[in-house]
């Protein structure tokens, strides 16, 4: 499985052949009906989603999506979503859980936007009310990191049940680029901090963060994209499948549970009076 | 410890002596802002908020307290919660203990029972003076803890943010502290609690995008930097200098995300208001 430095699996994550989300709705899912606009003031694209089949059953999909050419990539944004983004996803998981659809998500963005309209719209909210919401959903919520899990723009889609990532995925609390920067003054020296972080699918794993790692083919997904379309539709089959038997209450209750534990080596909160 | 707790009732008897006039001293102290120079204890008559330009320095977390909490009512919650290094990133653990040392704080927040004008509240204030107020897992659990113990008590909670974002030395573990904390903060509140958000200069990053922008109530203090990605970063990406005010708490009032901006001096009467009103049947 670690074939591959940390540095090395961050250049694979963000190669831009890799499969992304519009790729994966387009492989796994039938009968997709785009949803846009946050119904407050604004699209944007670099958020995708909408409603669609799953081996035949609606769930409601939601991405980030980088773009192919550099047309693309602009109205993307390269997959950094403004808080226009966030409102339309949580737009969408609200509607997802009215009509009782799970929600499937894929995780691929170098962070939130930062730019100055993004502030003024309130980014920090919006991504706020993102986790705030999904971490009450009560229907069954899976996300699979694809490619690179930037920071608090990522985790803003994957407060999930089960949270899957391909094997040279990364997920981190900042680029590598930004932690240097930050801890060191010296944005050079990321593939130092590529090191340090553990943001390796296989550390996180380990770190309890992830639920599962989906395989990839030997030389990575941009290789053989439909070899990864089945590993990703097995794996959403699966774990859809043991989410289908708890009720939307014990749903929340887990995810609630789950992330409420991430956090090592602390003691148990004390039950005696202050 | 025994000694922690003397040096900070001895320094804050000493403000509180400051405040009242019953001490004289003819030390100056240099605002960061505008850089004029005025004497110490006119700083402390408005609470550390410089004379001449309205600044409001920062502050530490128990000094906060003492001043909005009725004498005699602070209780410390989960005191003795101290840090993790999930990464054992190097130099992690000496600075933590150097920094425990120097400001008597296990990390970044102190959790308190206390009253405003006879309101009880749970209350957790952010010091920046531990890595920037930035929320390692520590930080993350004392947040939650302080939502789950004010709900099962049935009070009000009140959080004073002040923080670079999520602690790089934790990694991926401090960026899982936004969705505890903001999951802890949505289940208080779906549960009937009440949740005043505090901001004070600088809330960014990963606290702005979790617990800090979820209050009932959103408040901040005059002049907070209050935003997601920090200036530097936008106008690396975007390559334009930013407004005059930007991210200011006054510029987050104009576009809708404050309810109000509060001086420091009226912390106490502003709290006590808004926790009188949400009392039951809205009487004390």
């Amino acid at each position: 499985m670690s074939r591959y430095t940390p540095e090395e699996k961050v250049k694979l994550a963000r190669r831009p052949d890799r499969p992304g989300t519009a790729d994966f709705i387009g492989a796994l899912f039938t009968d997709f009906f785009e949803q846009r606009g946050d119904r407050l003031c604004g699209e944007d694209g670099s958020i995708l989603g909408g409603i669609a089949r799953f081996h035949g059953r609606p769930v409601t999909v939601i991405g980030h999506r980088k773009g192919k050419n550099l047309e693309e990539n602009l109205t993307c944004t390269f997959g950094m979503p403004s808080p226009e983004g966030y409102r339309k996803a949580q737009r969408l998981m609200r509607q997802a859980e009215k009509f009782g659809r799970p929600i499937i998500t894929f995780v691929d963005t170098p962070g939130a936007y930062p730019g100055k309209e993004a502030e003024e719209r309130g980014q920090g909210e919006a991504i706020a009310q993102c986790l705030a919401l999904m971490s009450a959903l009560e229907v069954p919520v899976i996300s699979v990191v694809t490619g690179e899990g930037g920071s608090g723009g990522a985790l803003a889609l994957a407060v999930a049940n089960r949270v899957l990532m391909l094997e040279h995925a990364v997920y981190s609390v900042l680029s590598p680029e930004g932690f240097a920067s930050i801890l060191w003054k010296d944005a050079s020296r990321a593939d130092e901090a590529c090191g340090v972080m553990k943001l390796t699918a296989q550390d996180l794993r380990r770190g309890g963060i992830v639920q599962g790692v989906l395989r990839e083919p030997e030389d990575g997904a941009h290789t053989n994209w439909a070899a990864v379309f089945r590993t990703v539709d097995a794996a959403l089959t699966k774990e859809l499948a043991a989410l289908d038997k708890l009720k939307g209450p014990a749903l929340a209750r887990q995810r609630y549970e789950m992330f409420r534990a991430m956090g090592q080596g602390l003691p148990p909160a004390r039950e005696e009076e202050p | 410890m025994n000694q922690t707790f003397s040096r900070r009732r001895d320094r804050l008897l000493t403000y509180r002596a400051m405040r009242e006039g019953n001490i004289t001293s003819s030390r100056r102290t240099k605002c960061a802002a505008c850089g004029e120079e005025s004497p110490r204890l006119e700083w402390e008559r408005k609470l550390q908020v410089c004379p001449k330009c309205g600044f409001h320095a920062p502050v530490g977390a128990y000094y906060r307290l003492s001043n909005i909490l009725d004498p005699g009512s602070f209780q410390e919650l989960e005191g003795n919660l101290s840090p993790a290094d999930p990464l054992a990133f190097p130099g992690y653990s000496a600075k933590l203990a150097g920094l425990e040392e120097e400001t008597g704080l296990k990390d970044a927040a102190v959790t308190a029972l206390g009253r405003v004008d006879g309101h009880k509240a749970v209350f957790s204030v952010l010091d920046s003076r531990f890595l920037m107020g930035s929320m390692g897992t520590a930080v993350g659990e004392k947040i939650a803890r302080a939502a789950e113990y004010a709900e099962k008590k049935k009070l009000p909670l009140v959080i004073f943010s002040a923080s670079g974002g999520a602690r790089m030395q934790e990694g991926i573990f401090s960026l899982m502290q936004m969705a505890k904390t903001a999951a802890a903060i949505q289940r208080f509140q779906s549960r009937g609690g009440l949740y005043l958000s505090c901001l004070t200069h600088p809330t960014t990053g990963g606290v702005t995008a979790s617990f800090a922008s979820l209050g009932d109530i959103m408040l901040a203090e005059p002049g907070a930097l209050i935003g997601f990605a920090g200036p530097r970063v936008i106008e690396q990406t975007i390559k334009e200098k930013l407004p005059e005010g930007f991210q200011r708490a006054e510029y987050l009032l104009d576009h809708g995300f404050l309810d109000r901006i509060v001086p420091r001096s009226e912390w106490r009467s502003v709290l006590a208001q808004l926790l009188a009103l949400h009392e039951k049947g809205g009487q004390p």
